[in-house]
């Protein structure tokens, strides 16, 4: 009961931040409006039984990207609010009716599954020792994969950022 | 004690999902483009765990949790050459107005 | 849950914030007091005895002020910044475990202790930044960004030397990294609690997190975006009354959960140098012994605790009045290529010692020191001279006039 109406609680200020990121004109709203939802987004993932996700969440999103995104607004001073669309084009409608068809879809498959709908009682899978026993041993491939993956955006980034000295 | 069912969750991811995608469509800012994209991504984290957690073996439990991991690596990767270009498109055109810089050339 | 544990949770919350929040006058005595110490100069004296009650005039001060509310761009961040600086920092120290017994254990003992305190110093760039940009001036803006970088970058070598003690320890959890440090020194010697600084990997590690610890918090020698010299108050420039309150507060209690940190996972927490669970243990028989060692068992715990945050914070008074400032890519220069370097040797290093033992973890830090030498040489800082403007003379005295 208790979980329930937690869940509501997040689940309704997840979507009203979503809704928010998406409505407001100014970008800095937007980006803190995303970190409300980030942080929601954190606490259902607590209530899922990921400990070590629901943390890398905060630290990794919340507290590094959305940064990240804060700075490039803040430098290249892009907070002044979106002007109006001048011509009505057929953007707006088309997008709707695309988002209300992959919602249906969506909501739709999720009321057909055949998985049990009861949570299982709560394991270790959640903990870092768990995930990181199967990310080295199991996972070892992809997450060396994913270490060169970063590795390359880091250096990408460095050669886009670099001013051409000519 | 009456716990949530898996549905609820899915519903909800794909409520962000939805939201994610509809605000990319529409949004001419391309950082805020990219924020929906973010939020694309964890609407789809939120749907891995969501799943992971119902899982009956521990192993199957355990790889929703190592694909999210993936998922942040991936975003982060993604956030970070993004933003990149974004700045370069910047220091070039003085406007990254989405629809104004929608031609290749010049 | 039961009623029961929820008491006991609200009485530790309790027991928290009453303890963040009434040691920061203290704190704020200290540091003046102290830096006048070292300043070779008074400090102030007048109000109370040892001028104990300054901070309450500060604070009434402050209290009072009027509050200039400038005509920027969004209200709403602006009010907001001071809250988001001042509310990760209070919640940070909740899983930090003041003591062994129900009262003192953290306020959450979870599983992932050390990542939860990450996460909430994450947050603390948000204050500084939004802080900036929404004072709608150039100069809180160009502080908040420089703060917020540094913050940002420090957070890889802090996260590195956490994942130091994390791996001596084999959990995440604090009162585990604690207990891990219980173990006689060394493995061997008997009387003398394992704290984690006392072994090769802690002392670079710790040294590592004490750096990190000064830049994350805004400090000397890493205060450039705050500096009064540089950019008038930087991102605080535009707030007064109770949001600087707010800010200043916030870098306190920042201060205390991040010393309080590295307290428990390189100082060895609650536990004193010496192992007194044998002589304690011969109190078990009851009578004045045991009175004794019931009394000792819950009392010192916390005093040791509270000694050695305070040994800390008397470290960071101590650099602030020794230390000059570091320019803003000398700070950024040591954060990205040598902090997080370092932080990776020496866990690549701790490794060595969890799968091999202690002689190949010793030869490796040996290796590491002489190719160090090697590559970089033992050089003495290289001395620039820089050309003068002609207008520009050094002073000479002139000569005394004769007659």
């Amino acid at each position: 009961m208790a979980e329930r109406a937690l869940f509501f609680i997040l689940a309704i200020v997840a979507i009203v931040s979503a809704g928010g990121v998406v409505v407001s004109r100014n970008p800095v709203r937007s980006a803190l409006l995303l970190v409300l939802n980030f942080f929601t987004l954190a606490l259902i993932y607590f209530m899922l039984s990921a400990q070590f996700i629901g943390a890398l969440q905060v630290i990794v999103y919340a507290g590094a990207i959305m940064v990240l995104f804060l700075f490039v607004i803040m430098l290249l001073n892009l907070g002044s609010p979106e002007a109006e669309l001048q011509e009505r084009d057929l953007k707006r409608p088309l997008a709707y009716l695309i988002g209300f068809g992959i919602l249906a879809t969506l909501v739709g498959q999720a009321f057909v599954l055949l998985l049990p709908m009861t949570p299982q009682p709560p394991s270790d899978a959640g903990t870092a020792k768990v995930i990181g026993q199967a990310l080295f041993t199991q996972w070892a491939y992809p997450m060396l994969l994913m270490g060169v993956l970063l590795t390359v955006g880091v250096i990408g980034s460095i050669l886009l950022a670099r001013r051409r000295v000519s | 004690m009456e716990t949530v069912p898996l549905n609820a969750y899915l519903v909800l991811s794909a409520f962000l999902f939805t939201m994610g995608a509809i605000g990319v469509v529409i949004k001419r800012n391309p950082i805020v483009m990219f924020m929906c994209i973010e939020l694309m991504l964890n609407a789809a984290n939120l749907a891995f765990l969501a799943f992971a957690r119902y899982q009956t073996d521990l192993l199957a439990q355990v790889s929703g949790h190592i694909f999210v991991l993936f998922v942040f690596g991936v975003a982060a990767a993604e956030v970070a050459v993004g933003l990149g270009i974004i700045v370069v498109i910047f220091r070039l055109r003085e406007s990254i107005d989405v629809d104004e810089v929608s031609l290749l050339r010049g | 849950m039961t009623l029961a544990d929820f008491g006991w949770a609200i009485a530790r919350i309790a027991i928290m914030l009453g303890f963040l929040l009434s040691v920061l006058p203290l704190l704020i005595w200290l540091e003046r007091r102290a830096l006048a110490w070292f300043q070779c100069r008074i400090g102030p004296n007048r109000l109370g005895p040892f001028g104990l009650l300054q901070p309450m005039a500060d604070a009434v001060k402050l209290f009072f002020k009027e509050e200039i509310v400038p005509a920027s761009a969004d209200r709403f961040i602006w009010a907001l910044a001071p809250a988001l600086s001042l509310f990760p920092a209070l919640v940070a120290a909740a899983t930090i475990p003041w003591g062994p017994n129900r009262l003192l254990t953290p306020v959450a003992d979870v599983d992932i202790g050390v990542l939860y305190f990450l996460a909430m110093s994450s947050l603390a760039a948000y204050g500084v930044l939004l802080a900036g940009w929404s004072s709608n001036n150039k100069y809180s803006l160009l502080g908040g960004l420089r703060s917020s970088a540094q913050v940002i970058s420090y957070e890889l070598g802090m996260g590195l030397a956490l994942a130091t003690a994390v791996l001596a320890a084999g959990s995440f959890r604090m009162t585990t990294i604690v207990e891990a440090q219980a173990q006689p020194l060394w493995g061997v010697v008997p009387f003398l609690h394992n704290w984690l600084i006392f072994t090769p990997w802690g002392l670079v590690g710790g040294a590592l997190f004490f750096v990190c610890m000064l830049a994350e918090t805004n400090r000397a020698p890493f205060d450039l975006p705050e500096a009064e010299s540089e950019l008038v108050a930087g991102y605080q420039t535009e707030y007064s009354s109770m949001k600087f309150a707010a800010f200043f507060m916030g870098e306190y209690v920042a201060i205390l959960a991040i010393c309080g940190v590295m307290t428990t996972c390189f100082l060895g927490g609650y536990l004193a140098p010496i192992n007194w669970s044998p002589i304690q243990a011969l109190g078990e028989g009851g009578g004045l012994w045991g009175v004794l060692a019931t009394l000792t068992g819950a009392l010192m715990p916390p005093l040791w605790f509270v000694l050695k945050l305070f040994g800390l914070f008397f470290s960071f008074l101590w650099i602030r009045a020794t230390l000059l400032r570091l320019r803003y890519d000398q700070l950024m220069n040591l954060g990205w290529r040598f902090l997080i370097p370092a932080g990776l040797l020496n866990l690549a290093l701790l490794t060595v010692y969890v799968i091999w033992g202690w002689i190949p973890a010793l030869i490796g830090y040996a290796v590491a020191i002489a190719a160090y030498f090697l590559v970089f040489g033992a050089r003495r800082p290289e001395r620039r001279t820089v050309a003068l403007l002609p207008e520009a003379q050094p002073y000479r005295p002139k000569e005394a006039q004769s007659g």
